[in-house]
């Protein structure tokens, strides 16, 4: 085991720690970017003009809006001493002079008051030159519309391999997007002090980002922008990219009326204005042996970026790099492109194309399975990595042997052959609702794809008396990272919990941070930490050696008192370093981490990106009304390997909320714009929390079981875990197939399941029509048509179908 | 002009010179008290939920939650509110706070305010009983009529908690982090309140009373007349009046689209609206009663609303939310409508002229248009009894708890010797208005209640109304909704009856 991973005894590391602002989040206490604007005297609102037109050049007359009462300034292009634009590829002008989607922010009005901002808004006058607009991805991909680079997988040679499989089906799999909903809408809250620096609060995830574009629309030195993330109320990626033009606007602001300016979207602006989960249309060729193992795929993946390129690219890397999820495919070719369409700027959401690539092959299979003639949790398991195999990307899989564990584990936990037997009595017994049972598994890697990305640092002070106030890079978004970083400090230190603080995460604490993405803050911030306290505990050991007459390499930090081997003295940490700060020993230090052993070549599509998998399992019961299409979550189980988890409590908070985040993509919510050609062409019409239906009570799963896989030490990351926030998303697949196989049950043997997505009651619906009538042509020849639904046999051996046939599905 | 005041968490706020627009939640934000949070301000995601003192039938206070987005401030004069700062501090959690932060209730934080009270006004809610009162018949503290109770078939169980915790409290409360178990065991394993609990003693004493209000500020005037006589004689005289009761409906517009009245007249607490009474032949409710009082008063007495209200939206807009409104605002989709054209009810329509009855099915004229004049205010709505034997209330929707519907369709059957004798089938969403299914009505009267029978009228009911497409369902999926629902009905009809016989 590596030091990294290496635990001392007794770690704080491991516990059942609340959340560290739990108290504050109660009672309404914690403060959030817009609550310190809303206490702090003579600020100014900052609202937008957005574009009602889905692609036009524009011209836009202010003059209007100074006619209304309270309005103090508008923004525009001409205001912007630097660039003009809040992108990472210089493709997002700031204030634009072509709208390219439908709610594209065009001008900022600031007000003395909201309603003043507000109005003042409506006063602009907007004309528009229309220009030709792509909406669908269909659209797009029709039109050639493309942006970024194209990539591809590639491994052994799927042409051939497809020739000479014994199945060969083919498809198109398509979905949705899905709008992140933090609850916290995008703010940002910009004061010059009295030094004529900028400091700007904002709710993002990557200061670091949000400072650069700070300073370059002003065209300022990056050292005169701090930029506090205090903590997001959520962000799942949405708060990646997105906030910087918005910190931007109100820093610039700030400059120009030398007030304090707050921007918060209100829910309609922040849905209609920021990027979403990227669509994706993807057409596949998949072959099988006679014993169902896959022996090919073909696919070509069309993300929707959307107006400009922002993250689409390593989004459709991460895509390309997990459509094998958890099986090895011998032979892949995969083309991925994005296309550019009218429309928000897709942006990373938890997964990052991960849940796009899985959803290909988890389609896949509970398409196939059915006329394969096995059960799809059969099809899925022999299919399954085992030891020693590689991704088509070129990565060994390392511990793939979990996959197999977990599985096992978790048919046993859920009890499944038994259920699976009591579903199919249920069915047989009921004509108009179905139930069914399906597991399905996640590999997930972890790491950046970038290898840069993947460093951080931390900034760890130890005072006088004892006490420990911590910074690292990491923002806090609710996923607990605080948390953790308070139990790896105090693990490092030896110190109990309440010893340690953590204070907000600043740009002029750590600089030069990587966003806090990528499920990597606890691993690469952790890693920042340990090394910080380390240091500082090496020193401290010096001191107190002499002190307890022992080798300073015999020094113990435990429950915050300092030991040494052998002896009977305990003296308190704060007593020790009172001592060594008489001595004159630095008392705090600067930590950092780098992850080792990655290397990626992004043109050709190889490398090991990822430190290491993370792996779960997932089975989901569900209930299908065959009347409406509407169904009921009975049961989930799930095993879910954290490795050696740093806070149980946190990592099932984020496995469960994750599930059900996941369960809403596939199943519920739902971003309809408008493809017509009237007037609202590109309107979104699903923006507002009354159309755009997320999870609510009524989708948490009746009963609801999360286990953490256990003895999981992963030996390359902090004190032994890994990382949780994005790998669980994809366990929900487990939900949409059951709802196939229930869906399925409506039909005859071997009759394949094309369930829309998301799988809404509707969708839900017109699938069991399918399979209704396929079951009714199925019953034809035998007389008269009925109603009795052919129940499914297990190992049916399916229609005989001619070998490599293809079959469209 | 006198002065205006609210209680916010024990302490006097005065309202003076706020412009009548303003909701209760940037009035709190803007005034030192930014717990509560806005997440949608349309009253979706309960982040802004307070507890509201109102009145119980026995004359003390119930504690209700209510969505502070949508509320004006103004409406507030007199009351009494309390949000999650006033609940506990960091220092002395409330037993419900406690719960939260101990179970992981709260990842990033920002519902947390917002479910805190909610479940603050489950946890003081007087007839909440351990679950296991509920097992031998329905003792009167159980009350059938409480929430979630009512009409909850076999799910009952799984929506309430040991300690009778109802999880339709929460309906109106989303969070984007945590999958909501956590927050489940947190309501789940809640206790009673202890003696001596500021906000339950506070129960036994009178809510404040009704306080009228005539404020104006930059031009905007809030009025709350102190009768019904004043009401109409206001409304009668001021042509742009906007009448806003639970402000569930108009509180949205304010935010979202940025309505402005110059004249709004509260009238939810109103004497003379918030009357219900059950006689011989009618059951009167006023038209001022939110949702959840009159499903706590009528106890499950009109077994078709009992099925509808746990349908209805979410808890905090049925705090806050009229029947009066529901039917005032003319939506096509609705979901007393379609449960009350299947109940056969009527409107009482009244003005300076006097009152009128109108029957609800001859109400809608057109999408949002009705029969109401602009002087006239619903006063009450009547549903006639004897009640039909076999009702139901299905309603389409993609979200089980708060969504609008896509297709609602309420049916009222009366059954003689297995023959179909009378039946009214109310609809919503497939068409401008609301509307009554006649031409399936006459294709079940008069025929045995079978399978054939049903098959023939769920053809007809198939082509009902004028359904469109849009961003809930499509036109052919609506379609489909009125033709599978009185399959379902019957499915479940002839279950029932199979479960008697056995």
């Amino acid at each position: 085991m590596s030091a990294l991973a290496e635990r001392p005894a007794n770690p704080v590391v491991g516990l059942r720690a609340t959340h560290e602002s739990a108290k504050l989040h109660v009672t309404g206490a914690a403060m959030y970017t817009d609550d310190l604007a809303a206490q702090t005297v003579g600020t100014l609102t900052a609202w937008p003009v957005q574009s009602t037109n889905a692609h036009a050049r524009v011209s836009v007359d202010v003059a209007s809006a100074y006619d209304v009462p309270g309005v103090v300034r508008v923004l525009t292009a001409d205001d912007v001493p630097g660039v003009n634009d809040a992108g990472i590829k210089h493709d997002e002008p700031l204030f634009p002079s072509e709208a390219m989607f439908y709610g594209h922010a065009l001008v900022w009005v600031l007000g003395e008051t909201q309603e003043a901002a507000r109005l003042g808004a409506e006063a602009v006058r907007v004309e528009y030159e229309p220009l030709p607009s792509y909406v669908t991805v269909r659209d797009a991909i029709a039109a050639e519309s493309f942006q970024g680079i194209a990539r591809t997988v590639a491994r052994g040679d799927a042409a051939s391999a497809m020739a000479a499989s014994d199945r060969v089906f083919e498809g198109v799999t398509e979905f949705g997007g899905q709008e992140h909903f933090y609850l916290e809408t995008h703010a940002s809250f910009a004061i010059r002090d009295s030094e004529g620096q900028y400091f700007v609060q904002c709710s993002t995830q990557h200061p670091s980002e949000t400072q650069e574009i700070v300073a370059h629309v002003l065209d300022i030195p990056s050292n005169e922008v701090t930029v506090q993330s205090l903590r997001m109320g959520g962000a799942f990626g949405g708060k990646e990219m997105q906030p910087h033009g918005f910190a931007a606007i109100a820093a610039l602001g700030a400059k120009l009326t030398g007030r304090p300016v707050r921007l918060r979207l209100n829910r309609t602006q922040d849905i209609t204005m920021t990027g979403k989960r990227h669509p994706f249309h993807i057409e596949w060729k998949a072959g099988f042996d006679a014993d169902g193992m896959i022996q090919a795929l073909e696919a070509t993946l069309t993300a929707d970026g959307g107006w400009s390129i922002d993250l689409s690219e390593p989004v459709l890397g991460r895509a390309l790099c997990h459509l094998d999820n958890a099986y090895w495919i011998p032979n892949v070719h995969a083309d991925g492109r994005i296309a550019k369409t009218n429309k928000t700027s897709q942006t990373a959401f938890r997964g990052f194309g991960g849940p796009q690539g899985v959803f290909l092959i988890e389609d896949i299979l509970g398409r196939v399975a059915p006329q394969l003639g096995l059960a799809p949790a059969d099809l899925r398991r022999r299919n399954f990595y085992r030891p020693g195999q590689s991704t088509p990307y070129g990565q060994l899989v390392k511990d793939a042997e979990r996959i197999d564990a977990i599985w096992s584990e978790l048919l046993a936990d859920s009890d499944f052959t038994a259920r699976r037997a009591e579903i199919d009595a249920f069915n047989a017994a009921h004509h108009d609702v179905k139930r069914a049972l399906s597991i399905t598994p996640v590999k997930f890697g972890i790491s950046f794809n970038f290898a840069a990305f993947n460093q951080a640092g931390a900034l760890v002070h130890v005072y006088k008396d004892g006490s420990v106030l911590i910074n690292h890079g990491g923002t806090e978004m609710g996923q607990g990272l605080h948390t953790k970083m308070l139990q790896v400090a105090a693990t490092a230190l030896g110190l109990e919990l309440h010893q340690v603080r953590l204070a907000p995460t600043r740009t002029d604490k750590v600089p030069n941070t990587s966003a806090t993405a990528a499920s990597s803050g606890a691993d690469l911030n952790g890693g920042a930490v340990k090394n910080a306290c380390e240091q500082i505990r090496e020193r401290i050991a010096k001191v107190a050696g002499r002190l307890l007459g022992v080798d300073e390499r015999d020094v113990r930090f435990e429950g915050g008192f300092v030991t040494g081997l052998g002896k009977a003295d305990r003296l308190p940490f704060a007593e020790v370093v009172n001592a060594a700060y008489l001595q004159r020993v630095q008392l705090w230090a600067a930590g950092y981490y780098r992850t080792e052993g990655l290397h990626w070549n992004p043109d050709l599509m190889q490398g090991s990106p990822f430190k290491y998998f993370a792996y779960g399992c997932a089975a989901t019961e569900v209930e299908v009304d065959g009347f409406t299409g509407a169904y009921r979550v009975r049961r989930v189980d799930i095993v879910h390997d954290v490795g050696d988890s740093l806070s149980p409590m946190i990592d099932i908070g984020q496995v469960e909320g994750a599930y059900v985040q996941g369960l809403g993509w596939l199943t519920l919510e739902e971003l309809r714009w408008d493809e017509s050609d009237g007037p609202h062409r590109g309107r979104l019409k699903t923006q507002s929390a009354s159309t755009y239906k997320l999870p609510s009570f009524s989708e948490m799963p009746e009963e609801f079981n999360v286990r953490l896989f256990e003895r999981a030490t992963e030996s390359g990351a902090v004190y032994g875990s890994k990382a949780v926030g994005e790998p669980p998303f994809m366990l929900a697949f487990s939900a949409r197939e059951a709802i196939r196989e229930a869906v399925g049950a409506f039909g005859p043997t071997g009759h394949s399941v094309e369930l829309g997505s998301p799988a809404t009651p509707e969708a839900v619906y017109w699938a069991i029509e399918a399979a209704r009538e396929a079951a009714s042509l199925a019953d034809a020849p035998s007389g008269a048509p009925t109603e009795a639904v052919a129940q499914p046999t297990t190992d049916a051996a399916g229609e005989p179908a001619a070998a490599r046939e293809t079959v469209r599905i | 002009m006198p002065d205006i005041a609210v209680t916010v968490n024990g302490a006097v706020r005065p309202l003076n010179g706020v412009p009548a627009h303003t909701t209760a939640l940037d009035w709190l934000r803007e005034t030192g008290l930014p717990g509560s949070k806005e997440g949608c301000a349309e009253g979706e995601c309960g982040a802004c939920a307070m507890l509201l003192a109102t009145p119980t039938a026995d004359g003390g206070t119930a504690w209700t939650p209510v969505n502070a987005c949508l509320v004006p401030v103004a409406a507030l004069n007199g009351q009494e509110i309390v949000t999650a700062e006033g609940l506990g501090g960091t220092e002395d959690l409330h037993p419900v706070q406690a719960k939260l932060a101990e179970a992981g209730g709260s990842q990033c934080g920002y519902c947390t305010p917002g479910f805190a009270c909610s479940m603050a006004g489950e946890y003081y809610r007087a007839d909440r009983a351990p679950a296991s009162s509920h097992d031998e018949g329905c003792p009167a503290d159980a009350a059938p009529g409480a929430p979630g109770a009512s009409g909850a078939s076999g799910a009952a169980d799984a929506e309430h908690g040991p300690n009778g915790f109802d999880l339709h409290s929460l309906s109106g409360n989303l969070c984007r982090c945590t999958g909501y178990r956590p927050i489940r065991d947190a309501a789940y394993t809640l206790g009673f309140p202890e003696a001596g609990d500021e906000l339950a003693e506070r129960r036994r004493r009178p809510a404040p009373d009704p306080v009228p209000t005539d404020v104006e500020v930059d031009g905007s005037r809030f009025v709350r007349p102190a009768s019904l006589a004043d009401t109409l004689r206001i409304l009668d005289e001021e042509p742009t009046a906007v009448l806003v009761a639970g402000s569930t409906d108009w509180g949205v517009e304010v935010n979202l689209r940025g309505r402005r009245a110059p004249l709004v007249v509260a009238i939810e607490q109103l004497d003379e609206l918030r009357t219900l009474t059950v006689a011989d032949d009618v059951v009167e409710i006023g038209a001022a009663l939110s949702l959840s009082e009159i499903e706590r008063r009528l106890d499950g007495r009109v077994p078709l609303l009992a099925k509808l209200f746990p349908q209805f939206a979410s808890r905090l807009i049925r705090n806050r939310g009229t029947i009066g409104g529901n039917l005032g605002t003319g939506s096509p989709i609705g979901d007393t409508p379609p449960a009350l054209l299947a109940l056969g009810a009527s409107l009482v329509l009244a003005s300076v002229d006097g009152e009128r009855e109108v029957d609800l099915a001859d109400y809608f004229t057109g999408y949002r248009q009705t029969v109401r004049a602009r002087n006239e205010l619903i006063r009450s709505i009547r549903i006639p009894l004897p009640l039909a034997e076999i009702t139901a209330f299905h309603k389409i929707a993609k979200r089980r708890f708060d969504d609008i519907s896509s297709v609602a369709v309420a049916f009222a059957l009366d059954l003689r010797d297995g023959v179909v004798v009378d039946a009214r089938i109310g609809l919503g969403g497939v068409a401008a208005t609301p509307l009554r299914a006649r031409d399936t009505e006459a294709a079940l009267i008069g025929r045995p209640w079978n399978i054939a029978t049903v098959r023939a009228a769920s053809a007809v009911l198939r082509t009902e109304g004028t359904p469109m497409s849009d961003h809930r369902a499509s036109a052919e999926y609506r379609s489909h909704m009125l033709g599978t629902s009185l399959l379902k009905l019957y499915s479940a009809t002839v279950i029932e009856s199979k479960e008697v016989s056995a």
